[in-house]
């Protein structure tokens, strides 16, 4: 029995963010876990604390990716691995998807996958949906908290958060779950961890070590540039007023006047 | 040049979701002559038919069964997918919801087809579609366009894309289908919901007010909720509020909660933090009400008042309940 959970790093939130004339970004050289990943990868070495289960931990990425396979280790993981390729230089959710269903096949024995909410940076969680499809398995998403987890059953019951409220799911082995930052508390990584981690060994898996081709990574959709966001014109105009009366009846009246109401 | 487009009419308990007719203004719009189509699945959604005719749609592919009552993804996508394979529309479309970006991004999967999602601009350049979405924490717009074939699936940031107009007496073919899949093939069961109550959903809602450290702790939501109900809007908080365990989750607003693009968007006792920013950074306007004045949130706020949140709120709920009625 055996449980993935995905990861990546991301560019801290307090970046500064520039573009330049040509339509490159640059956000910052400091990179942190994809923070929902903090939870993802924490629910899974909870997951093997209570079941008898493998942990292994999965990006998609360059080198620079590393770390956050190093920080899934020194956590509890029992391997890592990366997938890689230079055909995947541009690739979109669905490549994405490909390579990683490809891996957990590859795994042979893996029941969960588990993903963090969605990737920060590019506040997109369309390669978790697309991994589920790819795999064949089903998906539950914004899981709140893993109610009951059977492997030998192969059931699965969870607590989700959806735009119509709180759902309770049950669901059949094998899953793609993707958590939100209620179902725990993060764990750090230890000291022990940490040594642990720095000399593990991360496979890197290609495209031919998956039994992919180029033309099935091939990217259908590409980001061609980015821009600045129109600037929001200095700061507040502030309402002054003697009381707190005078104040709010000032301000709904300009709301009413702009016609904002 | 004319194309022809799906969009997916999303409902929660019988009750069309808004941001399925912005989708449904967007397709006329991309369609030029072509057909607009919307897809109504869910169990008793006639009534809905007449409203998808009168937002723009040219036809209806209906699917009423028990087994489609709520979204469930693995139904929906099935007979998203079926459908689109029948009929190869261009384009297809839906708001970028919870489920809406899970049925279009596993279809999308299933036919190996192109995806965009939760965009706030989209054109068509020579049948390819390009969009722009705010990315890195609403810092940055990513542009981004289809490269491959096969229909183009996109997702529509609620409240980015104006409601289009209703044209009541607009009619057109309904087309019946039945699920793609028997309920016994569907391995995910619903055991139970606990509805958010009919309070407004915060990525719906058009008017937000938010609280934050400032309110100080649960019963300081008391007067947030008060304003929200005056002017029917939506309750947000912060992480500050939400990690102190003030308020549910799901009402945190921000980088790890909801983005939201709200008409008017009303700050209380939020500093405005970077990660709270993500959340509510393309709201049309916003008003920030704090006691300190080199807060951050000022520096983003259309109109700022400096004072105790507890006096000012209850004011503004009574002017706008004398103003508003």
């Amino acid at each position: 029995m055996h449980v993935v959970v995905l990861t990546k790093m991301t560019p801290d939130t307090e970046a500064t963010v520039t573009v330049n004339a040509s339509g490159q970004v640059h956000w910052g050289d400091k990179l942190v876990i994809n923070p929902w990943d903090e939870y993802a990868i924490t629910e899974a070495v909870l997951i093997k604390g209570a079941h008898n289960v493998q942990v292994t931990v999965m990006t998609v990425g360059p080198e620079a990716q590393s770390e956050a396979l190093k920080h899934g280790l020194a956590i509890g993981c029992d391997q890592a691995v990366r997938l890689w390729d230079s055909a995947l230089e541009k690739h979109d959710s669905l490549a994405y998807a490909t390579v990683v269903a490809a891996a957990i096949r590859k795994l042979g024995d893996v029941d969960l996958v588990l993903f963090g909410k969605e990737m920060a940076d590019l506040a997109t969680d369309q390669h978790i949906f697309q991994t589920a499809r790819k795999l064949g398995w089903n998906m539950l998403g914004f899981v709140a908290k893993i109610e009951a987890l059977d492997f030998a059953a192969r059931t699965v019951r969870v607590r989700r958060l959806t735009d119509r409220g709180a759902e309770v799911v049950a669901s059949r082995l094998p899953a793609v779950i993707s958590v939100l930052k209620d179902i725990n508390e993060p764990k750090y990584p230890t000291f022990i961890g940490i040594r642990k981690a720095a000399k593990a060994e991360v496979p890197v898996w290609g495209l031919a070590d998956l039994g992919l081709s180029a033309a099935e990574v091939a990217p259908r959709a590409q980001v061609l540039g980015y821009r600045e966001l129109p600037k929001r014109e200095g700061s507040a105009e502030i309402i002054e007023g003697a009381t707190a009366q005078e104040k709010a009846e000032k301000l709904v009246a300009r709301l009413l006047e702009e016609k904002i109401l | 040049m004319s194309v022809n487009v799906f969009v997916w009419i999303e409902q929660r308990d019988g009750q069309p979701v808004s941001a399925s007719w912005e989708a449904l203004g967007v397709a006329r719009t991309l369609a030029g002559e072509g057909r607009v189509t919307a897809l109504i699945f869910g169990a008793g959604v006639d009534p809905i038919v007449p409203l998808a005719f009168s937002y723009g749609a040219d036809a209806v592919i209906r699917a009423d069964d028990p087994s489609l009552a709520h979204y469930r993804c693995e139904p929906y996508v099935a007979l998203l997918a079926q459908q689109v394979q029948t009929h190869q529309p261009d384009v297809v479309l839906a708001g970028a919801t919870v489920a809406g970006r899970e049925l279009l991004a596993s279809a999308a999967a299933d036919l190996n087809a192109p995806l965009l999602h939760d965009v706030t601009e989209l054109t068509l350049e020579n049948g390819k579609l390009r969009a722009v979405r705010p990315v890195l924490g609403g810092k940055v717009l990513s542009v981004e366009a289809v490269t491959g074939d096969g229909p183009q699936f996109v997702t529509l940031r609620a409240r980015a894309f104006p409601l289009p107009e209703a044209q009541p007496g607009r009619s057109g073919e309904v087309i019946a289908v039945p699920p793609a899949l028997p309920p016994d093939a569907i391995a995910t069961q619903i055991e139970c919901v606990e509805s958010s109550g009919g309070t407004v959903s915060l990525t719906d809602a058009s008017i937000i007010v938010s609280g934050g450290r400032g309110v100080g702790g649960p019963e300081g939501f008391a007067p947030i909720r008060e304003l929200a109900e005056v002017l029917g809007a939506a309750v947000g908080a912060s992480r500050a509020a939400v990690d102190a365990g003030w308020i549910p989750y799901e009402h945190q607003v921000g980088q790890t909660g909801k983005v939201v693009s709200p008409d008017l968007y009303i700050a209380a006792g939020i500093s405005g933090a970077i990660q709270h920013q993500a959340g509510m950074r393309t709201a049309k306007v916003i008003v920030a009400i704090n006691k300190d004045p080199e807060a951050p949130i000022f520096k983003l706020a259309r109109y700022g008042i400096v004072g105790d949140l507890f006096e000012i709120l209850p004011a503004l709920t009574e002017a706008f309940r004398q103003r508003l009625k």
